[in-house]
């Protein structure tokens, strides 16, 4: 018996020593990016164009390039998935269409990133005409996060709970109106988790945008949908890997920027989840 | 207006199809514009030559489009990755599910998904600036720039996706299994390494194949550490190029329409088709842990 008790304690000690070696490193990578990053913040980095051959100055085309597309991409996205969680929760039945639907939304959500790069050059850029451009770029990426969209709007619908649509069609209302009027405003909170999560998803992405739509440097800021943008994560990237001289602090300060929008989003939608399920 | 009514109502019921049947729509049409661009290859090669072709010269004249450096460019990085990141996003899933108070069990999990939010680019950044030298001095290696630098940081990446999936698969074991093995006499350990597993398996070989899939279809980060040489690898500290990186790296310079360009085509179709193959098994291994 003494023998199991030092055992158990052996085995919890590896787990547990397992699981510090995943979240440290988490935590001293935050710690990192912001120390490292802090010194290159100032008003003229978030708010000029940049100077030098990108080694000084701001980054904001980069940063409204980020907007742009986070904008546009779920704009195109929300409407298509949040319709596409209504119809899987409240339409479909348990058959083969159902089972189909499932594991494409499945597959869209494991293809690759670069593949949704390719995918979107040879739909949208070269066969639709649209150019390396923000729709290209932004149709590119929203197909990119229907999934993430899709499954956290189910489970919002989901957790509807069924007495509201009972009473709804007892009192004669059809199928439509007890959607729009006892279920969706219940689920308001957990679409509005899924479309901020997407957010995070699409201002991080890279290889999608490489062909679609993103820009190396442009002089001027953007002034229609059929302009190429510059953008964050590839800025980050080109800073890194393309243009030798570029400070250092320069690059973690770019990286700050980057990271700390998709926290602060990623933060956002978990408080919100957490109140949804509080008031379950 | 009753009239006005149903037809509106009728309107919106098709559009919530048409967006229901949307993710169908986008998968074959993925297929169909890789297929449109990428079948072209075969013009310049043949099949056997793209897939088991030793070289991958895609701009001499004639160009050689063999692709086995690259598919064993990304084996290699993901066998590496796959052996750090199964047992310890394994035992990292049994801790927080099953060990940990629930006070830490928050701390951790807001660990690993602020791991799994950090941008890809991000991670190839820190890799680039930090593991790389790293690697080079501590294994006194001519560059740092490996695949064992691409192994480390796509293990770091498929983490979250095991770590979570393996999570779920354990807190879903019935609780009566573990009260029963408990009420017998067994250690919380015995209960876990003897019961829980077993009701978790199925959860667990699907967290770990997604977690292949994540890893399979990387890029930046890997692009960037691994330091793209096309040559069939024969060590984990030596240079090495995956498929995903190839795209991602010659896309931007290959003439459209030229064979280079198709080739680059048909790398992602392969991309697709492994992913598809990946997702499909481990859709399968989470339905039959659901069934039970």
């Amino acid at each position: 018996m003494r023998n199991e008790g030092a055992r158990q304690k052996i085995g919890f000690g590896f787990l547990l020593g397992a699981t510090l070696f995943v979240v440290v490193p988490v935590l001293a990578i935050i710690v990192l990016i912001v120390v490292k990053g802090w010194s290159a913040l100032s008003l003229e980095f978030l708010i000029a164009m940049p100077r030098d051959g990108m080694r000084a100055g701001g980054i904001f085309p980069a940063i409204l390039g980020t907007f742009i597309l986070v904008f546009t991409s779920i704009a195109f996205a929300l409407p298509i998935g949040v319709m596409a969680a209504v119809y899987l929760s409240e339409y479909a039945k348990d058959n083969l269409l159902t089972r189909i639907i499932n594991l494409a939304i499945i597959n869209l959500a494991g293809v690759s990133s670069v593949v949704f790069g390719l995918f979107g050059l040879s739909l949208f850029v070269v066969f639709l005409r649209f150019g390396v451009s923000i729709v290209s770029g932004a149709l590119t990426l929203g197909i990119m996060t229907l999934p993430v969209i899709i499954t956290t709007t189910r489970e919002a619908l989901r957790a509807v709970p069924r007495s509201y649509r009972e009473v709804s069609f007892s009192l004669g209302a059809s199928r439509w109106q007890t959607i729009r009027h006892s279920v969706l405003p219940f689920a308001t909170p957990g679409i509005l988790t899924g479309a901020i999560l997407s957010i995070g998803r699409v201002a991080g992405e890279t290889a999608p945008i490489l062909f679609t739509v993103a820009a190396f440097y442009l002089p001027k800021l953007p002034h229609s949908l059929g302009d190429q943008v510059m953008a964050l994560p590839y800025h980050l990237y080109i800073m890194t890997t393309q243009v030798p001289g570029v400070p250092e602090n320069y690059r973690y300060g770019t990286a700050l920027v980057l990271v700390g929008l998709v926290l602060v989003v990623n933060i956002v939608a978990a408080r919100i989840r957490s109140r949804i399920r509080r008031n379950k | 207006m009753a009239k006005f009514r149903k037809l509106k109502e009728f309107v919106i019921e098709k559009l919530i199809f048409a967006s229901g049947i949307a993710s169908i729509v986008f998968v074959v049409l993925i297929f169909i514009f890789l297929l449109r661009e990428g079948v072209s290859v075969i013009k310049s090669t043949s099949l056997g030559a793209f897939l088991g072709g030793r070289f991958w010269y895609p701009i001499s004249d004639p160009a050689k489009l063999g692709i086995l450096p690259l598919i064993l460019g990304s084996l290699l990085v993901t066998a590496g990755a796959i052996l750090l990141a199964v047992p310890l996003g394994i035992a990292a899933a049994f801790y927080i599910a099953d060990v940990a108070p629930a006070k830490v069990r928050y701390v951790l999990k807001s660990g690993v998904e602020i791991l799994a939010a950090i941008p890809s680019v991000v991670l190839g950044f820190l890799g680039i600036t930090l593991l790389v030298p790293f690697l080079k001095h501590t294994l006194g290696l001519p560059t740092g720039l490996t695949a064992l630098a691409g192994s480390i940081m796509l293990a770091f990446m498929a983490l979250p996706t095991i770590i979570s999936i393996s999570e779920d698969a354990i807190s879903a074991v019935p609780r009566e299994y573990k009260e029963g093995a408990l009420a017998l006499g067994a250690t919380h350990w015995q209960t876990l390494t003897r019961v829980i597993v077993h009701g978790a398996m199925p959860g667990i070989i699907a967290a770990s194949m997604l977690g292949i899939g994540r890893v399979i279809g990387e890029t930046m980060a890997v692009m960037m550490v691994t330091g793209n040489a096309a040559v069939i690898p024969t060590s984990l500290l030596q240079p090495v190029r995956t498929l995903t990186a190839t795209i991602a790296a010659e896309m931007g310079e290959a003439a459209k329409g030229s064979p280079h360009y198709f080739a680059l085509f048909a790398i992602g179709i392969v991309l697709f088709l492994i992913s598809f193959l990946i997702n499909l098994t481990a859709d399968l291994f989470l339905n039959r842990g659901k069934k039970r």
